[in-house]
């Protein structure tokens, strides 16, 4: 680490310190100062590009500069944007809204903390759909931070009025079986009883001793199932094992990256809905009415994306201008000779 | 025998596997469950292996002072304040407000998100040094990428609105692209794969492969 690099992530401590304690109240940008913001950055923008197309390639700290940007600054806007409705979201929602009070649904926690900012929002929303229609939940988890992810989701869902004002009780209206090593093994195991993979629960409790699943014996007595992931073991191994043998009606919840290889098990009908990414989950947030974090960040995801698109569109300006006057010097020397 | 007794094993555990998934009756069936369970056992064995050859490397690295050692120092560290404050406090170590839940929610779990978000600042700097429209199949992934890109955030269609499209058809673009063109181009890669994975399997089971019993 060379002394500049140094004394520049010293700067970039005392600002965030200075920024947390010097700051009696979280910053909020007026609707009209976000757009000044927006068109300045816009601006920047295109003196960038207008620079690139003379010659003046940026680099990439300043690429990360504006991604920077585009990701903190949206945080403190106050823009909202009218999120679609994608199919695939629906599907989740519509056979969640489809079963009836009681019924039993599984929710197999397969991330950890990385990938909590994409899938953390679906768990919460999901969470609270359920219960506030009565249904009874089943946590496992086939990654070990999994069943913690569950827990942090499930604290914060049992905050909310509507959820706390039906005082939920443990082991009979959620419950949480906890991690189990195994991967895909687990999966066949649960096809043929439940019990075999998990004699107790998260807390140490007995599988017979709680209420919700004493009578749960395998997949043919959950009523839906919801799959969170973000890679190995995840969604694949549940169609694979859970959905193709054992006919469990299941919907996922994916990282964004690994979004586009469900859509082929999405159109054969062995998954009943996905959500990809914080768009899907902002989505569903919408279907839900149940408005969350994923909303507030997709103006974040927005920017980012936009800014990505332009520093493309602003390579390419440089790759084909940079072409032009290659072989225009070329013909020149070329005409020389 | 070193070498025959593991191919046994593994030619009788995977011939059974295939003929339990078809016949899943007794002996099959209680079989399935035994394996299963020595999977699941070997499984955690495997994750105890795995913390203790970090702490193992690591250990060297400190003590031959090789580059960036003083990362280790913190790994071992961390490791050990981390196992000895979970077994103290014993079943309840999860519990808001005990120790552990803190490190989970106000250490690791940022660290963990500070190093996924890094993706999208090299995502954006690979984007723009290297995704060019070369010819006409890298112009075509470009197209789609755009396409994609706007049509997953909401602003895509608030960019098609201005651009005098009708509302939501980029985001309806953005959804064909990923149902139509994504879904056949992961069908033929799954099927590859499919087919990839009986084939190696097939010949490991046979003993045809055996890279995996390591060199003599």
């Amino acid at each position: 680490m060379t002394r500049g690099e140094l004394m520049a992530y010293l700067v970039i401590v005392a600002v965030v310190l200075l920024l947390a304690f010097a700051v009696p109240k979280p910053i909020s940008f007026s609707t009209t100062v976000s757009y000044i913001i927006v068109g300045f950055i816009a601006l920047v923008l295109l003196i960038i590009f207008v620079r690139t197309i003379q010659g003046n390639m940026v680099g990439r700290r300043i690429v990360f500069l504006f991604v920077g940007m585009a990701v903190i600054l949206p945080l403190f806007m106050t823009i909202s944007q009218p999120i679609p409705l994608s199919p695939e979201v629906k599907q989740v929602y519509d056979a969640v809204v489809a079963l009836k009070p009681g019924s039993k649904v599984l929710v197999s926690f397969d991330y950890d903390p990385p990938s909590a900012p994409e899938l953390q929002p679906m768990a919460e929303t999901f969470f609270r759909l359920c219960l506030s229609r009565d249904l009874k939940i089943v946590i496992m988890g086939l990654w070990p931070q999994g069943p913690q992810q569950a827990e942090i989701a499930m604290r914060k869902t049992l905050e909310y009025p509507e959820i706390a004002s039906k005082n939920l009780r443990y082991g009979i209206d959620y419950v949480n079986l906890g991690f189990q090593t195994g991967n895909e093994f687990v999966i066949q195991r649960m096809g043929g009883d439940f019990k075999s993979m998990f004699p107790t629960d998260l807390n140490g409790t007995a599988y017979d001793s709680l209420p919700l699943v004493r009578n749960v014996r395998n997949f043919s007595n959950i009523d839906y199932a919801f799959h969170l992931s973000a890679g190995y073991p995840g969604t694949v191994e549940w169609v694979q094992v859970a959905v193709d043998r054992y006919g469990l009606k299941m919907g996922a919840g994916n990282t964004a990256v690994q979004t586009t290889q469900m859509y082929p098990y999405l159109r054969a009908r062995q998954l009943v809905g996905l959500l990809g990414g914080l768009n899907g989950a902002a989505e569903f947030e919408r279907a839900a009415d149940m408005i969350g974090k994923a909303t507030k960040f997709m103006v974040s995801q927005s920017f980012s994306h936009i800014i990505v698109i332009a520093f493309i569109i602003i390579g390419n300006a440089a790759f084909f201008l940079g072409d032009k006057s290659r072989k225009r010097k070329q013909e020149a020397a070329g005409g020389g000779h | 025998m070193r070498r025959e007794i593991p191919l046994l094993i593994t030619a009788i555990v995977g011939i059974f596997f295939v003929l339990q998934y078809f016949i899943p009756h007794p002996p099959f069936n209680r079989l399935n469950g035994w394996f299963s369970d020595w999977f699941s056992i070997i499984g955690a064995c495997a994750i105890w292996l795995g913390a203790l050859n970090l702490i193992r490397i690591s250990a060297d690295k400190i003590y031959r002072k090789r580059s960036d050692w003083g990362f280790s120092v913190v790994i071992i560290l961390s490791f050990l304040l981390i196992v000895v404050i979970g077994f103290k406090e014993g079943r309840d170590f999860r519990n808001p407000g005990s120790g552990f839940d803190w490190l989970y929610n106000f250490i690791y779990t940022p660290l963990s998100a500070t190093m996924f978000a890094l993706l999208a600042f090299f995502v954006a700097s690979a984007s723009y040094r290297a995704f060019r429209a070369r010819n006409l199949e890298a112009s075509l992934l470009l197209v789609a990428a755009f396409l994609v890109m706007l049509g997953r955030v909401p602003v895509g269609d608030a960019i098609g609105v201005s651009l005098g499209l009708p509302e939501t058809n980029i985001s309806k673009v953005a959804v064909w692209i990923m149902n139509t063109i994504n879904t056949a181009g992961q069908r033929a890669i799954l099927i590859g794969i499919a087919l990839g994975v009986v084939s190696t399997s097939l010949r490991i089971i046979l003993g045809i492969e055996r890279s995996y019993l390591g060199s003599e």
